[in-house]
C-alpha cells in the first residue's frame, strides 16, 4: 500500500564501481537519496563526481555494484517507461519526425493509433512545436530537439523525469528560455524531476534541494535546501547568497580534497 | 547589395539558403537548371575534340575516330549501316547484361543483407564467419574466373556467380559497419520507452542502419557494373562484355569503346535511379536529404 508520503525515489548505500584498464574507479560511493513525489531535486558537483552515474542507475541503465535503488519502494530493475531520461545529447530518433519520436514511446507500449495521436498533438502542443510537427531531428535547433526530448518522456507518462545537464550544449539564452518551461511544466504537471548540472546558478534557480556531490571517489557530500519563493530572480540577493555559500562549499569539499 | 546580405541575422540567411539577392540580373530559370548539366558536359566535350583530331584521317591509327563509333553505335542499336553479326543486336546484349547486373545484384543482396544484420548484431555468428569473409575479401573477382569456370561451368552461371561475389562485399561491409554503429543512446533511449529485446531489431537497429545500408547496396550494384565484363568472360555468347571480348579478338575496336560507353551510360542511370530511391527513402538523413 502506497502511502502520500512514501518517498518516489530512494537510494540506500548505492555504490558503483567501473572497471578501467584493470584498475578499479570508485564512480560513486554509498549514495543514500530520498526524493518526494513532486520534488525538484538538482545533483550539483565537479566533473567526475559520479552525477550521471547515479542518474543512469535510477534511469537503470546500469546497475550498481552495492546497495539498492527503489522506486516506490520497488527494486529498480532496469530502464523502463515511468523513469524518463533526458539526455544532454538529445538522443532522439533521427529517422523520425518530431511527431514520431514523441509518438514512439505510446506506440512501442502498444497503445492504439488513435490514442497515441491525440498524446503526441497534446504533447507538441505543451512544447511549443505546432510549426515544426513534420521536421525531423536534423532539421530543429539544440532547444527544440531538447524541448521533444522532453515531450518524448512526458508522452511516455513519465512520472519521475531524470535529466543529466539537459541545457549544457545550449547558448545562454535558450537555456534560460528552457529552464523557464521546464518549471513551468514541472509545476503544471506534478511531475518529479531529477536534474545534474554543474552550473551552481542552475541548481539554484530550478531546484526545491540540491545534492552537492564530490569526486575521488564520488560521493554525496551534503543537502541543501532552497527557501527561495518562485519565481525566482537571479539577481535577489537571497539568491545571490545561496549561490556563494554553496561555491564555497563546492570549493572546501575540492581543497580538502588536495590536501 | 552584399552589405544589406551581411547585415541580416544568421537565422534569416540559413533559412532561406536558396534566396538569390535582389539586384542579382534575373536569370531564366532553365538556365539555372541546365548549368550543372552543361558544366558537366565540358569535359567529355573537350576529350571527344582531342580524340577526333587525334584519329581522324589517319588510317594506321589503331584507336577509330569518334564518328566511326557513333555510327558503330548506331548501326549496333537499329542496323541498316554495316548489316554485320553485329547490326541490330544492342537490345539482346544490353538485357543480358542487365540481367546478369541485377539477378547477380540481387542474390548478393539477398545473401549479404541477412548475413550482415547477423554478423553486425549476433557476436556468435561473427565469430564463426567474420575471419573467413575477410580471408577471402581481398581475392579479387578476376581471380576467382577460373575456379568459377570449373564448378559453374561455362556460361551464364559462371557469369551470375562473378556478379553476385563483386556486389557481395560492398553490402555485406556496409550492412556490417551500418548495424555495428548504431549510437547505443538511442538503445537507452528505446528501451526507456518501452521497446525493449527483439522489437529494438525493428525500431532501431534497421532504421538507424538504413542509411549505411542503401550505401552498401549502391556501392554493391555499382560493382556489379564495374565485373560485369569479367562475368561475361566466362564464355557466354550474349551480353555487354561477351561482344567487348569478342570484338576484341576480331580488331573491332569501334565495337568495343560501344560496349563500354553502353557499360557506363546504363551503369549510370542505374546509378541514379538508386539514388532517387534513397533521397526519397532516407529524407531524414542530412547525409541523404
Ligand atoms: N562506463 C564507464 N566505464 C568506466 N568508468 C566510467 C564509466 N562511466 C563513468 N566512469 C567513471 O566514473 C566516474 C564518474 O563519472 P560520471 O560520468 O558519473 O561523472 P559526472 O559527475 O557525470 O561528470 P561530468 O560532469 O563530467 O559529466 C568518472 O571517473 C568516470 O571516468
Ligand atoms: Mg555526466
Amino acid at each position: 500500500m502506497l502511502k502520500a508520503a512514501d518517498p518516489i525515489l530512494v537510494l540506500r548505500g548505492v555504490s558503483k564501481q567501473f572497471a578501467l584498464q584493470g584498475r578499479r574507479i570508485d564512480a560513486l560511493r554509498d549514495a543514500h537519496l530520498r526524493v518526494r513525489k513532486g520534488e525538484f531535486v538538482c545533483l550539483l558537483g565537479a566533473s567526475g563526481c559520479g552525477k550521471s552515474t547515479l542518474l543512469r542507475i535510477v534511469a537503470g541503465f546500469e546497475t550498481p555494484t552495492r546497495g539498492q535503488a527503489l522506486m516506490w519502494s520497488t527494486p529498480i530493475a532496469g530502464p523502463g517507461p515511468e523513469r524518463g531520461m533526458v539526455f544532454q545529447d538529445y538522443a532522439l530518433f533521427p529517422w523520425l519526425t518530431v511527431r514520431g519520436n514523441i509518438g514512439f514511446g505510446p506506440l512501442a507500449r502498444g497503445r492504439p493509433a488513435g490514442e497515441v495521436k491525440d498524446t503526441v498533438e497534446r504533447f507538441i502542443a505543451l512544447v511549443g512545436l505546432q510549426r515544426f510537427a513534420d521536421a525531423y531531428p536534423h532539421q530543429l535547433s539544440g532547444g527544440m530537439k531538447q524541448r521533444v526530448a522532453i515531450a518524448r518522456v512526458l508522452a511516455n507518462d513519465a512520472e519521475l523525469l531524470l535529466m543529466d545537464e539537459p541545457f549544457g550544449a545550449l547558448d545562454a539564452m535558450t537555456r534560460e528560455r528552457l529552464q523557464d518551461e521546464l518549471l513551468d511544466i514541472w509545476q503544471r504537471t506534478g511531475l518529479t524531476v531529477l536534474f545534474v548540472t554543474h552550473s551552481i546558478e542552475e541548481a539554484v534557480f530550478l531546484a526545491d534541494r540540491i545534492v552537492v556531490m564530490s569526486p575521488g571517489p564520488g560521493r554525496i557530500e551534503s543537502e541543501v535546501t532552497v527557501p527561495l519563493p518562485r519565481p525566482r530572480s537571479v539577481v535577489a540577493p537571497e539568491f545571490n547568497e545561496l549561490r556563494r555559500e554553496l561555491s564555497q562549499q563546492l570549493h572546501s569539499h575540492h581543497a580538502r580534497k588536495a590536501a | 547589395m552584399s552589405a544589406s546580405l551581411d547585415a541580416a541575422p544568421p537565422e534569416t540567411l540559413s533559412a532561406l539558403p536558396a534566396v538569390e539577392p535582389e539586384e542579382a540580373p534575373a536569370r531564366p530559370p532553365w538556365l539555372k537548371r541546365a548549368r550543372d548539366p552543361l558544366l558537366a558536359l565540358i569535359f567529355p566535350a573537350l576529350v571527344l575534340l582531342f580524340w577526333h583530331f587525334a584519329t581522324t584521317g589517319r588510317p594506321y591509327s589503331l584507336i577509330p575516330p569518334p564518328l566511326d563509333v557513333a555510327r558503330a553505335l548506331y548501326d549496333l542499336a537499329f542496323g541498316g549501316i554495316n548489316d554485320d553479326a553485329y547490326s541490330r543486336t544492342l537490345l539482346v546484349h544490353l538485357s543480358a547484361s542487365l540481367s546478369r547486373v541485377y539477378g547477380g545484384f540481387a542474390i548478393a543482396a539477398a545473401v549479404a543483407l541477412p548475413l550482415g544484420l547477423m554478423i553486425g548484431r549476433i557476436p556468435l555468428v561473427r565469430r564463426l564467419f567474420d575471419p573467413t569473409l575477410q580471408v577471402l575479401r581481398p581475392i579479387p573477382v578476376t581471380a576467382w574466373l577460373p575456379l568459377s569456370m570449373i564448378i559453374f561451368g561455362l556460361g551464364p552461371r559462371s557469369a551470375f556467380f562473378l556478379v553476385c561475389l563483386g556486389a557481395f562485399y560492398p553490402i555485406l561491409i556496409n550492412t556490417i559497419f551500418g548495424v555495428r554503429s548504431v549510437d547505443p543512446r538511442l538503445f537507452e533511449a528505446a528501451s526507456m520507452l518501452g521497446c525493449q529485446g527483439t522489437a529494438q531489431f525493428y525500431k532501431v537497429v534497421l532504421p538507424a542502419s538504413l542509411p549505411a545500408i542503401f550505401t552498401g547496396l549502391r556501392l554493391g550494384l555499382g560493382f556489379a557494373w564495374v565485373v560485369i565484363v569479367v562475368g561475361e568472360m566466362t564464355g557466354v555468347p550474349t551480353g555487354l562484355g561477351a561482344i567487348i571480348m569478342e570484338a576484341r579478338q576480331l580488331s573491332r575496336t569501334e565495337i568495343v569503346i560501344c560496349g563500354m560507353a553502353v557499360i557506363g551510360i546504363a551503369g549510370f542511370i542505374s546509378d541514379r535511379v538508386v539514388l532517387l530511391i534513397g533521397h526519397r527513402l532516407l529524407r531524414w538523413s542530412p547525409n541523404f536529404a
